[in-house]
């Protein structure tokens, strides 16, 4: 007899998909911190504005959003498949294909190969994947240096800092903040340096250069990979990556198992969504594309690291897995107003803001992010903005359900607020319990001051932290209308 | 036509006036309203919570309470958001598909006061009178799930003596999100702190919205602050005449 034991999620004490506050606590912290409000107030409010010039632009938007929708519903019900025509088609031109469990089986890998090519240190691309499974610490570990060379991840990786955004992962950061990192971590920083934007731009140009030329191992994540080509793509604005993915000898791509597209023609449709939605720009600067190894031109070790680390538990919920369907475009972050407000270290994870709050839980399974899926007020910005309609306000609903019926499965004493949501249920299922609770919330009254309450005991104390209650009215609706209809 | 009302459970315990205020309305455009007693909750709160189960049985109630009436109407964008967005999808995830398929057909015939108003009456002016400066705030659920639009706009715009004035940044959450405002409620009021510094700087005496719950948490901060701004249903704003004064 076998038991079913559910999927493997992530696992713990590896990677970054954790957070070590639960995200109320994180939250509280980051609220305080009023030059980060500032900071992500100001950058939130100007990609949000570039974002909705661009879409505004093509009268076709909301199709393509239907399209890109469609080919990921479509490649998620068949995903072994396409892997599977992947590596082939990898492996045909040359690359090597790995296949990676979770974090661990990766930053082995990584590691393995690197140390085959005899290096010491490796250059990065921007890579969401490699921050998941905290590759820089496994590589470290490993007496590898890995130098991040995204101009926003260089600032956060010489800032001993986490990445707080998906795609500006130093938005927390102003020019004044990123200046003092400058002189301070990088040792061939001019002392005369300016927090002008070129002159900081200039700076991390000439210290990037010196690794680039020097580097043998490049390592990337993946944008899309092209199941019936092998092709991987990378998109990016600053061209740092492309020196990464055609100067060193042997290419590592880290990639999530849910970025294969079936077809050259779908990446026509993400092309057009990503950049719009991201950065706000028609087309990113620099979109580079290679499939396996092209003799005597670019890296000649060519290898693909296929990743799962809970993806494969998040495709078993019939409803969780449109999560999976994500292009780390970060539009859904830029119109949440909870993430402009605590930013992305509250949420714990590599992956923030709304998508994070519907992705992270479900990597690492719900036990271990269980307050990520109720950091939302359901507003409802974030699936507007989604390239590829993923209904985040849905998904929150359905895995703040699924986190509760766990909790009671797992035979787990119910808490207060499980007693009162039974409660509230009994009162509410019958008119003549519920007319009863309203003469019993009458009793507010007392509590009153001028017509309204200042203080009101737990678990509703959170409300008057700030906010005053209105006093029970002395008759209800009801009353009133039964009293209308009598005379 | 006759209306079956659906008071709210909020608004029928905390803020009568508002189900009183679209009675008003929809008699005085000549319509019957009727007001199902047995009426209760629509299970909204279990639902964006996470307990779905115990959502159930509220949503049967509420559809066996409303399934014999043609037109059905709520003063609120969020409690209409639940019923014609999320009752038949707990029903079929709770594995009751006839349930579903009832509360699907409940949901079709449930509108938002604005979307009654303008869609079902093809009414937009109410004859109302109300001379004060009003900033109004679409609530999320009327604006993204419901998609009422400018509705409730084109309501106020003919509304005599109003003067309707821009807020900014309006379609932001003002961080009430049921009971978001009470789990998160430090994140909850660094969002009310703005959306209320943008009612202030319009320089209303009136702040105005479709949900009962949203003035709520947002009247309770002005409250608190005794910023001198007063939120107001758009229920009572339309249902405001001349001779009422």
């Amino acid at each position: 007899m076998t038991t079913f034991l559910g999927m493997p999620t992530a696992p713990r004490g590896v990677g970054h998909l954790r957070g070590d506050d639960p995200f109320p606590v994180a939250a509280r912290r980051a609220l305080g911190d009023s030059q980060l409000r500032r900071n992500l107030g100001k950058a939130t409010s100007t990609i949000r504005a570039k974002r909705a010039r661009v879409v505004s632009e093509l009268p076709d938007w909301e199709e393509l959003r239907s399209a890109g929708q469609a080919i990921k519903a479509a490649t998620m019900r068949d995903l072994g498949r396409y892997l599977v025509q992947l590596e082939a088609a990898v492996q045909d031109r040359g690359g090597v294909v790995h296949w990676a469990r979770d974090a661990n089986e990766a930053n082995a890998i990584v590691t393995r190969l690197t140390q085959a090519a005899g290096a010491t240190e490796v250059v990065k691309v921007k890579s969401m994947a490699t921050d998941e499974i905290g590759l820089n610490d496994a590589l470290a570990d490993a007496g590898i240096a890995a130098y991040e060379t995204d101009l926003a991840e260089l600032i956060v990786q010489l800032g001993h800092d986490r990445p707080s955004h998906i795609l500006v992962p130093a938005i927390h950061r102003n020019r004044a903040e990123i200046r003092q990192i400058f002189l301070r971590e990088m040792a061939d920083a001019d002392p005369a340096l300016t927090d002008e934007p070129r002159a900081l731009a200039e700076a991390a140009r000439l210290h990037l250069r010196r690794k680039f030329m020097s580097a043998t191992v490049g390592v990337s994540g993946a944008n899309f990979a092209v199941a019936e080509t092998g092709t991987l793509c990378v998109v990016e604005s600053e061209g740092n990556g492309r020196m990464c993915l055609t100067l060193p000898q042997t290419l590592i791509t880290v990639m999530g198992i849910e970025k294969v597209i079936p077809t050259w023609a779908d990446l026509g449709v993400f092309l057009q969504l990503l950049p719009r939605s991201s950065t706000g720009e028609r087309m990113n600067p620099y979109t580079s594309m290679w499939t396996g190894v092209t003799p005597g031109d670019g890296p000649q070790s060519v290898h693909l690291i296929l990743l799962d680390n809970g993806r494969t538990a998040a495709l078993a919920d019939p409803a969780g897995r449109d999560a999976l369907h994500c292009i780390r475009c970060s539009a859904c972050l830029n119109v949440c107003p909870v993430y402009e407000r605590t930013g992305g270290h509250a949420y714990g994870s590599v992956y923030p803001g709304p998508i994070g709050a519907v992705l992270s839980p479900q990597l690492t399974g719900i036990e271990d992010n269980p307050t990520l899926p109720y950091a939302s007020s359901l507003c409802g910005a974030c699936y507007d903005a989604c390239p590829v309609k993923i209904n985040i306000p849905e998904l929150l609903v359905h895995l703040r359900a699924r986190h509760v019926a766990e909790s009671s499965r797992a035979g787990r004493v119910p808490s207060g607020e499980a007693i009162a949501m039974a409660a509230a249920s009994w009162v509410m299922a019958d008119p003549r319990r519920f007319r009863t609770a309203q003469r019993a919330g009458r009793a507010g009254r007392v509590i009153s001051k001028g017509g309204k309450i200042s203080a009101l005991p737990p678990p509703l104390a959170g409300w008057t932290k700030a906010r005053d209650a209105p006093e029970p009215p002395a008759q209800t609706f009801r009353q009133w209308w039964a009293s209308r209809e009598r005379s | 036509m006759r209306i079956a009302l659906f008071a709210t459970c909020l608004a029928d315990t905390l803020f009568p006036d508002v189900p009183k205020a679209t009675v008003t309305i929809l008699e005085r455009l000549g319509h019957e309203v009727e007001f199902p007693p047995e009426q209760t909750c629509c299970g909204q709160m279990h639902v964006n919570t996470g307990y779905q189960k115990q959502a159930l049985p509220l949503i049967r109630h509420f559809v066996d309470t409303f399934e014999p009436h043609e037109v059905i109407v709520a003063p609120s964008g969020s409690c209409v958001g639940s019923i014609a967005h999320q009752h038949a999808m707990v029903a079929r995830s709770q594995g009751d598909e006839d349930l579903a398929a009832r509360a699907e057909a409940v949901g079709q015939r449930t509108f938002e006061l604005s979307q009654l108003l303008v869609d079902v009456l093809g009414v937009e002016d109410v004859g109302a009178s109300y001379p004060h400066r009003v900033a109004y705030h679409p609530t999320c659920h009327s604006l993204r799930m419901l998609r009422v639009g400018d509705r409730p706009l084109r309501l106020l715009k003919n509304v005599s003596g109003l003067e309707l004035v821009p807020l900014p940044d309006a379609e932001v959450c003002c961080g009430f999100g049921g009971t978001f405002a009470l789990k998160n409620s430090d994140t909850s009021i660094a969002m009310l702190a703005d959306k209320m510094r943008n009612v202030v700087s319009t320089g209303a005496d009136v702040c105005t919205a479709g949900d009962s719950s949203c003035l709520m948490h947002i009247g309770g901060g002005l409250s608190r602050l005794r910023a001198g701004v007063r939120t107001v249903h758009l229920a009572e704003i339309l249902a405001s005449t001349s001779a009422a004064r």
